[in-house]
């Protein structure tokens, strides 16, 4: 067994799921995305074993293109979390009564099976098809399923997807000038193109279009905390969960080993546009009155610090980056889906409508309470680990940097505490709010599980991904000796 | 030569059915030989030889058709493109049940024509395939006598295209004049830098009477008026059908003839990029989907333009090729649920198409991916064949175009979703009317080619390689 196994049972998952009909859609989907999770991590054993679980297959011979996916620590770690996420998202929608709910299930099956092979292909080309193929999933998910104002979610969807449809074209471009140079999509042969530096140059920048608008970094952010407050809880999951990992992980993929001449040239702008997407989501999420709104902007403060961490092109930074994109994606995901089980009981986003929770719910507001510590960054989760070490190295590359990144920390408890304030806590709501039923206990419960364990022991990570990001390290430095 | 005077007897078979009152049988029995000859075909194109072995002597025919890779391979699309369009028919044109079988013969003799458009070995030839082809879309162009707006489209595709005859007839004469032979064979060895002047000045005659024909900007002006007023189902045809025939004639037509003038590839260049921007740009302002889809159509002629951009001839034929079949196949699905949608009624703006996501969920369906593969996302083959082509222009090192191609993808995103919206969105107005199985198999089973192919292009390519 492979790694293109993972992906045949979800794509086999998502027709199955559209099969088996609205009434068992929910738990077919359930038993298959956690079939996948049971197939990677039976793949991440046979590979720590040593044995050989990559899948190459030549898929067309010219222009040359390898059906190939690549199992080594950092894309299996990617693919671990898409796997492990997708479970959890298909059960955090339990609660919900979907119209059509066979199709909703089956494109959230469909969108993993994108993005896992996004994590997965070697092939330039293949992992462009991905890319673009998670597209639509998502796009029809936040369409059809998505709440608010139906002409409002229309013009934000499309502009997300125009938006996101652009940058990775010019993406597209810069594949098949590489090709041209090289006769190659493989990475590793990629990697080993010399380019001089103006075409490094419009390389590094068509990737970072690609990459930035994905992640977002500012100033390329505008469709995101519509998008994220339009889509459904599942879609906005997906989204802030693992799909902008896609870009955040493609930096360290492709562009970075591909044009190092011009990562390292250009990487002072660039982690000031990542930082100053801290310093601004921060300053936002301050302002907002809308849970998800709010929740969006803190996401686009925590993602520039891990871009800008991807950027410093030192091990603590990327490896940093790797552990806080696994730890932000279980953070945000837990963190919308408290709001998305406030919203089931008050069918608001409104902050200035909620309070008086915790007189009703202890233990919802208990789990609420340590998601929340977790994403500023308490000492003992996960979320520690990583936003320290992406500070270590950004402190590394200058400490005033370092400096402007903390107040990541700082300004995120602020606006984090003070949302759990309003929202949790004073007199009693008058609003009956029903604790959390098993289905989403259960939710929690995980999430929590994985934050703590890992915040507490996070060696197996660290040592899964650092060889391979040591190897990428080689990439990137061979032109700065 | 076997596979054009099969068509043309298949045609007439239609024609003399209509006499014995066997009008149930024309469409199943012309369908039938169709896919025996699509058979045909294909095998050629793979292997070089027939089935059986039998095969017509081209010499004898003075070399009027040349049995090549490519004008085979287009060939077997056309057929291909006729056996649905002519699934089509049956229930298009149920309300004029007595003229089912001029419409089925005029439709294969189109096909005739198309198929000598592509394999011709003689101008005049050639100028046949031309005349054919345009005679029998006039024809249907204005097959709805009582409906003034197909009076119209017919009378203005015809006044239009008789004056573009004209021209590419004055440039073929002008060739004539020059080289002395009609032969393309014979004119291509002959060292066309010694020729007089007028030898590139009918190359380009004949270019500017074939741009008229595929609708590139700015020979454009007749495709929306014509595509609105039509029947949809000849709309489908011109679109899809003609569109291709004319594309593939002249990319083989200008090649052989290789003009030795300066700047000749540079205003195919011009032309290709306004073709582009400016039917995706104005395609975003209409609310008719035939309209816009003709739009769409001026803007993939422009996609297609770029195959002029080689170094590798066969690469660029088989890419050409490729390209045509991922669009051609797209638009016969789009077209198929357009018909079902819009039936007879001879509306086909925007809001007919709202709510049939829940109404028709397979249609709607359909119509996504053909609209998806038309914008060029993975992994319809529209992505691919747009990434082939991209590929082979930067292989000449044009970067500039591909940029003007990425940049008129993404306006082209804009309207097709437009549709797509409607479909998602918005309430459905009308009551459910029962949709022909007709059309459903044929979208059905041109948009699983449409990613067949995309599954497996070096299949599709080999054809022409």
């Amino acid at each position: 067994m492979d790694v293109s196994f993972i992906l045949v049972i979800l794509l086999f998952g998502a027709g199955a799921t559209w099969f088996v009909g609205d009434k068992l859609a929910k738990t077919a989907a359930l038993i298959f995305s956690a079939a996948a999770l049971a197939a990677t991590l039976y793949v991440i054993y046979r590979y720590n074993l040593g044995q050989k679980v990559s899948f190459i297959y030549l898929w067309n011979q010219s222009p040359r293109i390898f059906l190939g996916f690549q199992a080594d620590g950092l894309s299996l770690t990617m693919t671990l979390l898409t796997t492990a996420l997708t479970p959890i998202i298909v059960l955090s929608s339990f609660g919900n009564l979907f119209p059509k709910s066979r199709a909703f299930y089956a494109l959230i099956l469909f969108m993993a099976f994108a993005m896992v092979g996004t994590f997965l292909s070697v092939d330039g080309l293949i992992y462009y098809v991905f890319w673009e193929l998670s597209l639509i999933p998502i796009y029809f998910i936040a369409l059809i399923w998505g709440n608010g104002d139906a002409e409002e979610r229309k013009k934000a969807v499309i502009k997300f997807f125009i938006y996101t449809f652009a940058g990775s074209l010019f993406m597209l471009v810069a594949f098949v000038y590489l090709y041209q140079k090289t006769g190659s999509f493989l990475n590793l042969h990629l990697y080993k193109a010399m380019l001089s530096a103006k075409e490094q140059t419009w390389i590094f920048a068509a990737f970072f279009l690609a990459y930035a608008i994905k992640t977002p970094i500012i100033p390329f952010h505008t469709w995101q905390a519509n998008v994220y407050q339009k889509a459904p809880a599942a879609g906005t999951m997906l989204l802030s969960g693992i799909m902008l990992k896609m870009a955040l992980y493609s930096i360290i993929r492709w562009q970075l080993p591909i044009t190092p001449w011009a990562a390292n040239e250009y990487k002072y702008i660039v982690i000031g546009l990542c930082l100053a997407g801290v310093i601004y989501g921060s300053v936002l999420a301050l302002k907002q009155t809308d849970l998800k709104k709010l929740l969006a902007y803190s996401s686009l403060a925590h993602v520039g610090l891990i871009a800008a961490g991807v950027y410093t092109l030192t091990l603590d930074g990327l490896r940093g980056a790797v552990l806080q994109m696994v730890a932000h994606g279980f953070v945000v995901v837990g963190l919308f889906f408290a709001a998305e089980v406030i919203n089931r009981r008050f069918n608001t986003g409104e902050i200035t409508q909620m309070g008086g929770i915790r007189v009703q719910s202890p233990k919802f507001t208990s789990m609420f309470m340590i998601l929340v510590l977790a994403s500023v960054a308490l000492p003992g989760t996960f979320n520690f680990v990583g936003e320290f070490e992406v500070l270590y190295s950004l402190a590394q590359a200058n400490i005033w940097l370092a400096v402007v990144g903390g107040t990541t920390i700082i300004l995120g408890a602020f606006y984090m505490l003070r949302m759990f304030q309003h929202v949790m806590l004073g007199e009693k709501n008058e609003k009956f709010f029903a604790d959390v039923t098993v289905t989403e206990g259960a939710v929690f419960v995980i999430i929590l599980a994985v934050l703590l364990f890992f915040g507490l022991y996070p060696k197996p990570i660290t040592e899964f991904v650092t060889p391979e990001l040591e190897k990428v390290l080689v990439f990137i430095n061979r032109f700065n000796k | 030569m076997d596979i054009l005077i099969a068509v043309a007897i298949l045609g007439i078979l239609s024609l003399i059915a209509e006499i014995f009152n066997l009008r149930k049988a024309i469409v199943p029995v012309t369908v039938i030989g169709l896919i025996a000859v699509l058979g045909h075909a294909v095998y050629k194109a793979m292997y070089g030889t027939t089935l059986l072995n039998w095969e017509l002597d081209e010499s004898q025919y003075f070399n009027m058709v040349q049995s090549t890779k490519y004008g085979l391979a287009f060939s077997s699309l056309f057929i291909l493109l006729t056996i649905f369009l002519v699934t089509l028919s049956a229930d298009f044109h149920k309300n004029h049940q007595p003229k089912i079988s001029d419409f089925v013969a005029i439709k294969l003799f189109l096909l005739t024509g198309a198929i000598a458009m592509v394999t011709f070995g003689n101008m005049a030839m050639f100028f046949l395939g031309i005349e054919i082809l345009s005679i029998s879309l006039y024809v249907l162009a204005a097959s709805e006598p009582k409906n003034v707006k197909s009076n119209e489209a017919g009378m203005k595709y015809f006044l239009m295209g008789a004056f573009a005859s004209g021209i590419l007839l004055f440039g073929i004469a002008l060739i004539y004049g020059a080289t002395g032979t009609f032969d393309i064979p014979t004119i291509m060895s002959l060292n066309n830098a010694n020729l007089p002047s007028w030898y590139t000045i009918g190359s380009v005659l004949i270019a500017i009477g074939l741009l008229f024909k595929i609708a590139a900007v700015p020979f454009h002006f007749w495709a929306p008026d014509v595509y609105e007023g039509s029947p949809a189902l000849t709309t489908a045809t011109m679109s899809t059908l003609a569109k291709v025939a004319a594309m593939a004639s002249f990319f083989k037509l200008i090649t052989s003839l290789n003009p030795h003038l300066p700047g000749f590839l540079t205003t195919i260049n011009i032309v290709a990029v306004l073709s582009m921007i400016v039917g995706n740009l104005i395609a975003l302002r209409q609310i008719n989907v035939k309209r816009m889809l003709a739009f769409s159509g001026i803007a993939h002629a422009g996609y297609m333009m770029l195959a002029f951009q080689f170094l590798d001839y066969t690469n660029a034929q088989a890419n050409l090729f490729y390209y045509a079949a991922a669009y051609a196949l797209a638009g016969i699905a789009a077209f198929a649920v357009v018909l079902s949608v819009c039936g007879n009624k001879g509306n086909e703006e925007i809001y007919n198409f709202n709510g049939l996501g829940k109404t028709n969920p397979l249609l709607a369906g359909i119509l996504t991916c053909a609209l998806l593969s038309m914008a060029g996302i993975p992994i319809f083959s529209g992505f691919f064949a747009k990434f082939f082509l991209f590929d082979q222009v930067l292989d000449k090192g044009r970067l500039i175009l591909v940029i003007f191609a990425v940049i008129s993808s993404i306006i082209s995103v804009g309207y097709y979703f437009k549709l797509i919206l409607a479909m998602y969105t918005k309430e459905s107005t009308e009551e459910v009317q029962p949709v022909p199985v007709a059309y459903t198999t044929v979208a059905v089973a041109s948009i699983a080619l449409n990613i067949i192919i995309g599954l497996v292009p070096s299949f599709v390519m080999s054809l022409v390689r």
